[in-house]
């Protein structure tokens, strides 16, 4: 068999739909198939299409082990994530004006709380540790009498690392905090059991999964429940919380692709971590190559590396076999490396060195074989082109070198 | 990001990568730049008794721009005299290469490292 070139390696950015999934979509688009509109009530095709939303939410629901009606549909974990923060904030106000949430978090959690800034809220924003994790304690020494959120990450988009929810659940309880968390990067990866676990809100995607991309959901929850602002005004869909008539189509394909997570996720998990240790035991040997987060608490398919003394979008470049992202953000004239590894205390140099090599269901081992090789072969090319790499060699301290910013 | 072909063609086969003796007082060194930046790149030059670049080699640590505009202004400088070399300019290499504005900091760079070069040859004469 050959290989597709350039190989997939960026599955935290987006997955392909599951052919399964597509299936199901299909039957909701054309005349012959489940058109309708779910708000309909008076005719089958309405009747129909909200049967098919009712099962898909049923499905999302049970893979967290949720009840259906704590689900609410957006366009994406970017909408969920707002209507969480800005929802559970607006509502809330009089009680208090101050957030918790950490610098590692997505764009659409920091830039939905400088928004609440604007308006007056008080923003914490928590440093995690080097191994990317959260310390408890500074967590619980950030909440204040006024605090009436926090916002944590269950995974990391960039390094995969996996947050202790339950114990920040039990927390923000005895404190009467809401908890919301960012589970994008984590639904079908990582077990979430609703029912044990004291988060009040979470924010799905479907494209993290192997769903379509424009579909999300919010779990919204009900025992004690949490009251919302709508930021969606219109017809009244999904109790008032989300106006806008339902994209049925994208939403049964959320459900068949969280329907598929649960049933395999757990042989899925197996897979894909033999699969990452594999891309690991194949580079871990070059020299001067750090992974970046915690080894343990991380996810199967994520493995983010700093090859030092390589600027990552040459790296990036010379892959161009294979489907990456970079750390580095080399698009102005001052570079910005990842604020993700900036947060963990790494320096310039190792934050604008790091590949993310995101495994998924589609990545075989053949792709790793190539990958590997071809890693190794770029890395050592790009490294007899750095200046950086021959004074590392001649034992010259990077550091103590007086650099002429530019 | 699109590259063009020459930022390509001198990136996949960069001209003139290594080392001169920077001890010897025939060789000029130019190193620009930081890693906090995301670029750094040191140039040398070898200068004979006549005052005209014979050889030239770089390397850097930077993106693919960064590189080319390396690998392209160490062809540029060989062959040439000190006062020559010296009048070689930024927007000369970023209009060779094509380089988009946002990759032209890396051309200013290049410029920057041939008058490093320079000025440690010809400091290394005064002594």
């Amino acid at each position: 068999m050959s290989l597709k070139l350039p190989v997939y390696l960026d599955y935290s950015a987006t997955t392909p739909v599951d052919p399964r999934v597509a299936e199901k979509i299909c039957d909701c688009l054309t005349l012959e198939g489940h058109f309708g509109n779910p708000a309909s009530r008076s005719h089958p095709y309405g009747w129909d299409a909200e049967k098919l939303v009712e099962d898909a939410r049923a499905n999302v629901a049970s893979l967290v082990n949720a009840d259906p009606k704590e689900i609410v549909w957006t366009s994406g974990a970017t909408e969920s994530d707002n209507l969480a923060i800005k929802g559970a904030a607006h509502f809330y106000r009089k009680k208090g004006k101050h957030i918790v949430t950490v610098k590692t978090e997505h764009k659409a959690v920091l830039d939905t709380c400088r928004q609440l800034e604007r308006e007056g809220y008080e923003v914490t924003y928590l440093d995690p540790e080097a191994n990317g994790l959260l310390d408890l304690d500074k967590f619980t020494t950030a909440l204040r009498d006024d605090t009436i959120l926090a916002s944590v990450m269950h995974v990391n988009n960039e390094i995969g690392v996996i947050q202790d929810i339950a114990a920040l659940g039990e927390i923000c309880r005895a404190r009467d905090v809401i908890l919301h968390v960012d589970a994008a990067q984590s639904a079908g990866k990582v077990e979430i059991d609703l029912q044990n676990m004291k988060v009040d809100l979470m924010s799905f995607s479907a494209h993290k999964i192997y769903g379509p991309k424009g579909a999300g959901a919010l779990y919204v929850r009900r025992k004690p429940r949490i009251r919302l602002e709508a930021q969606m005004h219109g017809g009244g869909h999904e109790r008032g919380l989300r106006s806008g008539t339902l994209a049925t189509h994208q939403i049964v394909g959320m459900g068949e692709a969280f329907r598929i997570a649960r049933e395999e996720m757990a042989a899925e998990n197996e897979r894909i971590t033999a699969l990452r240790d594999r891309l690991l035991n194949g580079l871990k040997d070059m020299e001067e190559v750090y992974i970046n987060g915690d080894q343990d608490q991380r996810i199967p398919g994520n493995l983010n590396i700093s090859f030092n003394f390589v600027e990552g979008e040459s790296l990036i470049m010379a892959l161009k076999d294979i489907a990456v992202s970079s750390g580095s953000a080399c698009t102005s004239a001052s570079l910005e490396p990842s604020y993700v590894l900036r947060a963990l205390g790494r320096n310039d140099e190792l934050a604008h060195s790091s590949i993310r090599f995101t495994l998924g269901r589609f990545t075989t081992e053949e792709e790793i074989d190539y990958t590997i090789k071809l890693v190794r072969e770029k890395v050592t090319k790009l490294r007899e082109l750095s200046p950086l790499w021959e004074m590392y060699q001649e034992g010259i301290d990077l550091e103590s070198v007086k650099w002429a910013a530019h | 990001m699109a590259y063009s072909d020459k930022v390509l063609d001198h990136y996949e086969n960069p001209r003139n990568v290594g080392a001169l003796d920077k001890e010897s007082s025939n060789v000029g060194t130019g190193m620009v730049g930081a890693p906090a930046c995301g670029d750094v790149m040191k140039l040398q030059i070898r200068v004979n008794d006549a005052g005209v670049i014979e050889d030239a080699k770089f390397k850097t640590y930077g993106c693919g721009s960064a590189i080319a505009s390396s690998s392209l202004l160490t062809e540029w400088v060989k062959g040439k005299t000190l006062e020559e070399a010296q009048q070689i300019k930024n927007s000369d290499i970023a209009e060779e290469l094509a380089l988009p504005p946002v990759k032209v900091h890396c051309s200013v760079l290049a410029e920057d490292a041939i008058k490093a070069a320079i000025s440690d040859f010809q400091s290394k004469q005064e002594k």
